[in-house]
C-alpha cells in the first residue's frame, strides 16, 4: 500500500492502472503542491502561482507513480530523469524533492532568501534531485535528448521525461532537439507539454500560435498522445503505458490539455496570473478554493 | 477578475501600475513616433516587464511581439532595418546579449544597421530568478563586437534622453537597462551625448566611475565621503563603449585613484575599459574594479544581494574607503 509521501520504485508493477487508492494518494499530492506553492510564494513575494497549478497533476502522477526513483537517493544513478524547460514552475517542485527525502523540508522556509539553493528556476548544482537547470526557456528538450542519448550509449535503462511549456515551442532550439530526437531514435524520451495556452504576455495563440501542436509532433516523426493533465489517473495509466513498452523507436511527445491557473477560480480566468503576489487575505481564498477542489 | 482582489496583491499585467518608472522606454519611443520617425517597438513575450505594453496600446501597428523567439527577433529587427525601419528590440539583458549574441554580432552589427538592442533586467536585478536570468557577462561580450555601441542609461530620464540621442546615429546600439525601478539621478531631461561622460565631482583623492544601475548608489557614495571631508570626483560613464578616454586621463591626472563600479563581472566590462584607458597611457594610477567577481551570484531579492555584493551606497563607500586607505 503507498503511504503519503512514500515512494516505491515503479519497475515489475503489473497494473497499468492506477488503483483507486493510488489515485486519491496522486490527487493528494497534487494539493500539497498547490499549497505549497501558496506558502513559498507568500515568502518570496511574487512568483509563478498559475504555471505550477497547470502542471500539478502531472508532477504528482511523474514523482509519485511513473518515475523510478529511490525515497532519500536523489543521485541514484539508475533513476529516471526529469526536466523542466518551463522552469519557472520549479516552486511547485520543491516541496516535492522534500517530500520524497531529496532535500532537507527546512529548506524550504528559506525560499529564494539570501544564499538559499531555492530560487524561481531549478537549479542542478545547488539541488539535489533536480536533474537539470532550466531558466532560459528552451534548453530543456535538448538536454534532454543528451541524457536519453546517454543512457542508451551506456545501456541504462533509465527513461527521461521533458516537461516543456507551450509557449516554450515558440524557441527555436526546441525544433532542434525535435529533429534530433527523432534522427537518434531516443525511444526512452518522453515529453510533456503543459498545454494551459498562456504565456506572460497573453495567450499563446495570440502572441505566436503554435497549433496544430500535435501534427507537428507527428511530423517530426515523434510518436503523440493527447491527455487531460489534471485526470491524474489518465496520466499516471498513460506514463505507465508509454514505460512498459522497451522497444520504442520513436520519441514520445505527450500534450497535456490543462488550465492554468487550476484549482483557483480567480487565477483560471486572469491570465495576468502567470506572474503575481497573493497578499495573506487572497491568499486565504486561494487556500479554501483548492482545499475543497474535486478534479 | 472574478472578484476584487486586495490592493496588496498583483499580477503581471499590473506591472506598469506598480513600476510606474518602466513608462520611459515607450514614453520616449511614442516621443519619436510624434515626430514622425518610422519607429517600430518589438519584445519577446516581455512586454509588461520593459513596459512597452504602453507602446503597444498607443501604436498597435508599430509593436510586434515575437514569442518567446529571442533570435528570431533579433534578426527580424535587422531585416526591417535594412530597409529603413528604426526597430527598438527589448528583452532580459541576459537572453539578448547572450542567446543573442551571434545574430547580434552577424545581422545587426557587422551588417551596420541601426538597430536598438534593449537589454533590460540587466546585472543581478533578477534576484532570486536566479543565474539564467542574471547578466553579469553582457557589457563585455557586447563591447567586444566590431560597430556596436554600449549605453547603460543610469535613470529614467536618461535613458529617454539616450533614445532620442541614438535617433540619428548610423549604428546600432546595445542600450543596458534596469527593471524601471531606478532612483532618480536626473531630475531633468538633460540632453545626452553619446560618447560623453558625465562628471558630476572633481577630486584629488579618488575618482569613482559609474555605469547605469551603480550611478545612483556609487553617487551617494561620492557624496558621503566628500560630506565627511574626502575629495572625491565621480564620473557617470553612460556610454560604456566608445570609451569616454579623455574624462578617464583627466580622472587620472587628478587623482591617484580610481574605483570603477558596475553590476557586472569585474572581468571585461566597464572596469575592464577603464584599464585599457590606464595602460595603454602607462599612467601610474591604482585602480579597483569593484563588481561582481567572476563567479555567478547568490539566490536573493535583489536589494538583498546589492548588499551582500557591496553595491550599494554603503558597500560602495566602505570598498573606497578601503581603496583611500590604500598606499598609493
Amino acid at each position: 500500500m503507498t503511504q503519503p509521501g512514500k515512494i516505491e520504485t515503479t519497475r515489475g508493477r503489473n497494473s497499468l492502472k492506477p488503483s483507486d487508492e493510488e489515485i486519491a494518494f496522486l490527487k493528494d499530492r497534487a494539493k500539497f503542491c498547490r499549497l505549497e506553492t501558496i506558502r513559498l510564494i507568500e515568502i518570496a513575494k511574487v512568483g509563478h502561482y498559475t504555471s505550477v497549478f497547470s502542471a500539478a497533476e502531472l508532477f504528482s502522477a511523474l514523482y509519485y507513480d511513473a518515475m523510478n526513483l529511490r525515497r532519500g537517493e536523489p543521485k541514484w544513478e539508475d533513476r529516471d530523469r526529469f526536466m523542466m524547460g518551463k522552469g519557472h514552475a520549479a516552486v511547485g517542485i520543491f516541496p516535492i524533492l522534500a517530500d520524497l527525502d531529496f532535500i532537507d523540508s527546512g529548506l524550504l522556509d528559506g525560499y529564494t532568501r539570501l544564499g538559499s539553493p531555492l530560487g524561481d528556476h531549478p537549479d542542478m548544482t545547488k539541488v539535489p534531485g533536480i536533474d537539470f537547470s532550466s531558466g532560459s526557456i528552451g534548453h530543456a528538450l535538448s538536454a534532454g535528448c543528451g541524457m536519453a542519448l546517454a543512457g542508451r550509449m551506456s545501456d541504462k535503462e533509465f527513461f527521461t521525461f521533458v516537461m516543456i511549456g507551450d509557449g516554450e515551442l515558440q524557441e527555436g532550439q526546441v525544433w532542434e532537439a525535435a529533429l534530433f530526437g527523432a534522427h537518434n531514435k531516443l525511444g526512452k524520451l518522453i515529453g510533456i507539454i503543459d498545454r494551459n495556452g498562456y504565456q506572460l504576455d497573453g495567450s499563446v495563440d495570440d502572441i505566436i500560435g503554435v497549433e496544430p501542436i500535435v501534427e507537428k509532433w507527428q511530423a517530426f516523426g515523434w510518436e503523440t498522445h493527447v491527455v487531460d493533465g489534471h485526470d491524474v489517473a489518465a496520466v499516471a495509466t498513460l506514463l505507465r503505458t508509454l514505460k512498459a513498452n522497451d522497444e520504442r523507436t520513436r520519441p514520445v511527445m505527450i500534450v497535456a490539455q490543462t488550465v492554468k491557473g487550476k484549482g483557483v477560480s480567480y487565477m483560471e480566468t486572469e491570465p495576468g496570473w502567470h506572474l503575481g503576489y497573493l497578499d495573506p487575505s487572497d491568499a486565504a481564498r486561494a487556500i479554501a478554493e483548492i482545499e475543497a477542489m474535486e478534479i | 477578475m472574478s472578484k476584487p482582489l486586495s490592493d496588496k496583491s498583483w499580477q503581471y499585467r499590473q506591472l506598469n501600475a506598480v513600476t510606474p518608472g518602466l513608462d520611459a522606454l515607450s514614453d520616449a519611443l511614442i516621443e519619436l513616433v510624434a515626430a514622425g520617425e518610422p519607429i517600430v517597438a518589438g519584445t519577446a513575450d516581455l512586454q509588461y516587464s520593459n513596459g512597452l505594453a504602453k507602446f503597444h496600446a498607443h501604436h498597435p501597428d508599430r509593436f510586434v511581439q515575437f514569442g518567446i523567439s529571442e533570435q528570431n527577433m533579433v534578426s527580424a529587427a535587422a531585416g526591417m532595418a535594412a530597409v529603413g525601419m528604426k526597430p527598438y528590440v527589448a528583452t532580459f539583458a541576459s537572453f539578448l546579449a547572450l542567446l543573442c549574441c551571434e545574430q547580434i554580432r552577424m545581422d545587426v552589427a557587422y551588417s551596420k544597421l541601426p538597430v536598438r538592442l534593449i537589454g533590460h533586467h540587466a546585472g543581478i536585478s533578477l534576484g532570486f530568478y536566479g543565474t539564467s536570468h542574471h547578466a553579469t557577462e553582457d557589457l563585455a561580450i557586447m563591447r567586444s563586437i566590431a560597430n556596436l555601441t554600449v549605453i547603460a542609461p543610469a535613470d529614467g530620464n536618461q535613458l529617454m534622453e539616450v533614445i532620442k540621442a541614438a535617433n540619428d546615429y548610423p549604428h546600432p546600439i546595445y542600450i543596458r537597462i534596469q527593471r524601471g525601478r531606478d532612483p532618480e539621478v536626473y531630475a531633468d531631461r538633460q540632453p545626452f551625448k553619446i560618447g560623453k561622460a558625465i562628471s558630476h565631482y572633481a577630486g584629488t583623492d579618488l575618482t569613482i566611475i559609474a555605469t547605469g544601475s551603480t550611478v545612483h548608489p556609487a553617487l551617494e557614495a561620492t557624496r558621503a565621503l566628500r560630506a565627511a571631508g574626502a575629495s572625491i570626483g565621480f564620473l557617470d560613464m553612460a556610454t560604456v563603449k566608445p570609451i569616454d578616454g579623455d574624462a578617464i586621463l583627466e580622472a587620472a591626472a587628478q587623482s591617484p585613484r580610481i574605483l570603477t563600479v558596475e553590476e557586472h563581472n569585474v572581468l571585461g566590462g566597464l572596469g575592464g575599459a577603464v584599464a585599457e584607458v590606464l595602460a595603454s597611457e602607462g599612467l601610474p594610477v591604482k585602480l579597483t574594479r569593484h563588481g561582481i567577481y567572476d563567479e555567478y551570484s547568490l539566490i536573493a531579492p535583489p536589494t538583498h544581494l546589492y548588499a551582500h555584493y557591496e553595491l550599494d551606497s554603503k558597500g560602495i563607500e566602505a570598498r573606497a574607503v578601503r581603496l583611500l586607505e590604500e598606499r598609493v
